[in-house]
């Protein structure tokens, strides 16, 4: 599903990723582990086409089309989603609106008829309540104000209004206590779907627990040093990062 | 009579309101107007349908300068008055005056339209409006002027002892446009609310002054404006409170926001408060920046283009203005004129 081979990206001019490869085949979830500078969030970012992320070499593919040809929006509508680690907020948009006008969108890019208001409500009353989020939080403005635990949660319930072909979770166990990272694992697993890749990226195992992945890979250096099974995010978490941070760049 | 009037009067340009002039430094006239169009004529031209249609009890219409002049509510009389302010086809220059009397107790809730049905017009519209005591006025003001227009709109406006003025202004601008509003504030438990929102975009211009002066203790004046201006639009904002020796107990605030999207485009605020008194509250705050980028990308990353992304957040940066507007049917509308707007239906 998603193919990369090679990536090289630059932030502010300095070389961040030095020739990235990973492919995520449908149905799979991998996780990317790495130390802090790793380049874990410039990954994701460049992934979803983020302006300052400039690719400077290599190629990345989902189902086959070139993703850095187009632009955050059009990633979109061909099914990438990535959650954010820091998820913005936007005065005087309720998320309703928001969440609505963003499916629309994809689903005009896709050929496919809007929503109709009504069966927009009962998909998302739907996936609020599995992620035990009250209603009435979506009628506020998105993001402004909410707990860092509200947010994630708001970004797994459009992950789940969205159904992306290839997922990404940016460190989205950061800032959660442990009964807000299950019922967000939860949430992440109830979309676990064989024609649907998920990129997780963390700094720690914590998610890994309760979301197993089908591989792992080390992400330090600006590459991917090693790869393996589940075990290796135990491992990893037992001896930490130390052994990888001697690999060149 | 303002210098405007007198030169479309007396046709002589020298009158025209200029740079030198400090309150119009910013709405040149004199430097843009190199000769007059001929005096405005009568227009058999049927007004269409207005901004407003259907949420009053009567409808106002002064087209091309010509109408009924005078409006009168009776003490303790509700009404909803849509007053229409056309520039039909054969609009060319005139100064035209108009006279509101709202008598004690009594309520109006005048929804007041500048509609630019021709080009290449140079209109003044001056409406002295008098508000007894305890009497209320909304006033809801658009601006839908021809790019190719020139109009200046004026409202003088006396407080009556308690009693309440809101008003709502949005425009879109025209070739030039000002839209100045003058509060004599008895204080008194009065109250004033003056806002106003700009959307500009093209070479188009909007000038919003308002000027109020307190004069006796307790009152308040509430102002939000916001704006947004684009390609090589200029809006200009001119805010002034005047707070007089005596008029203690006085509740003052003024923002200004607006949102740059281009290079060329440009924004000039003066926001002033000169306070006279000892015991007063005044804030007033003005900040100019651009559209917020992470927001833009977190609008991209879920799948809406730059384009609608732009509308959304600018529609959120005026809709809080638009928010404060106490007449539901006015607010709709507005809310509604604001989203075509941006998202170029009209």
């Amino acid at each position: 599903m998603l193919c990369i081979k090679d990536l090289r990206v630059a932030v502010g001019g300095e070389a961040i990723l030095h020739g990235l490869t990973l492919s995520i085949p449908a149905g799979e979830a991998h996780a990317v582990m790495g130390p802090n500078g790793a380049g874990k969030s410039t990954l994701s970012y460049a992934l979803a086409g983020r302006p300052g992320y400039d690719v400077t070499g290599g190629s990345v593919t989902l189902a086959g089309e070139d993703l850095l040809a187009l632009d955050p929006s059009q990633r979109a509508e061909r099914g990438v989603f990535l959650s954010f680690q820091y998820p913005t907020e936007i005065p005087g948009v309720p998320a309703l609106t928001f969440i609505r006008s963003a499916l629309n969108a994809q689903r005009r890019a896709r050929g496919e008829a809007e929503i109709s208001a009504p069966d927009f409500l009962r998909l998302v009353r739907e996936k609020a309540a599995a992620l035990k989020v009250d209603f009435d939080m979506l009628k506020r403005p998105i993001n402004v104000g909410f707990s860092g635990g509200e947010k994630k949660r708001m970004e797994i319930i459009q992950m789940a209004v969205f159904s992306p072909r290839l997922a990404i979770l940016d460190e989205t166990d950061s800032g959660l206590d442990i009964d807000a990272l299950k019922i967000v694992a939860d949430g992440v697993n109830a979309l676990r779907s064989p024609d649907r890749a998920m990129l997780i990226i963390t700094h720690y195992q914590r998610l890994l627990d309760y979301v197993r992945p089908d591989r792992v890979h080390v992400l330090a250096g600006g590459r991917i040093v090693a790869s393996g099974g589940a075990d290796l995010a135990h491992e990893l978490e037992r001896e930490g990062y130390d052994k990888y941070a001697a690999v060149p760049a | 009579m303002s210098s405007l009037a007198r030169a479309i009067e007396t046709g002589d340009l020298t009158q025209l309101p200029s740079r030198r002039d400090e309150d119009w430094r910013w709405t040149d006239l004199r430097g843009l107007i190199r000769v007059l169009p001929p005096a405005s004529q009568v227009s058999a031209w049927p007004p269409g349908p207005g901004p407003f249609d259907g949420l009053a009890d009567q409808e106002w219409l002064i087209v091309n300068g010509r109408g009924e002049r005078w409006l009168s509510l009776a003490a303790g009389e509700q009404r909803t008055v849509a007053l229409r302010v056309l520039a039909a086809p054969g609009a060319g220059a005139h100064a035209a005056r108009l006279e509101i009397d709202i008598e004690d107790g009594a309520s109006l809730t005048l929804l007041e339209s500048y509609e630019g049905q021709s080009a290449d017009y140079v209109v003044e519209t001056d409406i002295s409006i008098s508000l007894g005591n305890k009497a209320s006025l909304d006033r809801v003001v658009v601006g839908a002027d021809h790019a190719m227009g020139v109009s200046v709109s004026r409202a003088r406006v006396p407080l009556g002892r308690g009693s309440r003025f809101g008003q709502t202004v949005l425009t879109f601008g025209a070739r030039r446009q000002r839209l100045e509003t003058i509060v004599d504030h008895p204080g008194a438990g009065a109250m004033a609310r003056l806002d106003g929102v700009y959307l500009l975009g093209d070479q188009r211009h909007a000038d919003i002054t308002t000027l109020v002066t307190h004069q006796g203790v307790g009152g308040s004046t509430d102002q939000l404006v916001k704006g947004v201006v684009a390609d090589q639009a200029r809006g200009v904002f001119q805010g002034r409170i005047v707070v007089s020796r005596g008029a203690d107990k006085t509740d003052a605030r003024m923002g200004h926001h607006a949102l740059i999207l281009s290079d060329r485009a440009e924004v000039d605020a003066k926001p002033e408060l000169e306070i006279y008194a000892d015991d007063v509250a005044c804030a007033h705050g003005n900040t100019v920046g651009a559209l917020d980028e992470e927001a833009l990308f977190y609008a991209a990353s879920r799948g809406i283009g730059p384009d609608e992304a732009r509308a959304m957040l600018t529609e959120a940066f005026v809709g809080e203005v638009i928010d404060r507007i106490a007449h539901q049917g006015a607010r709709g509308r507005l809310r509604l004129l604001v989203a075509e707007h941006l998202r170029g239906r009209r």
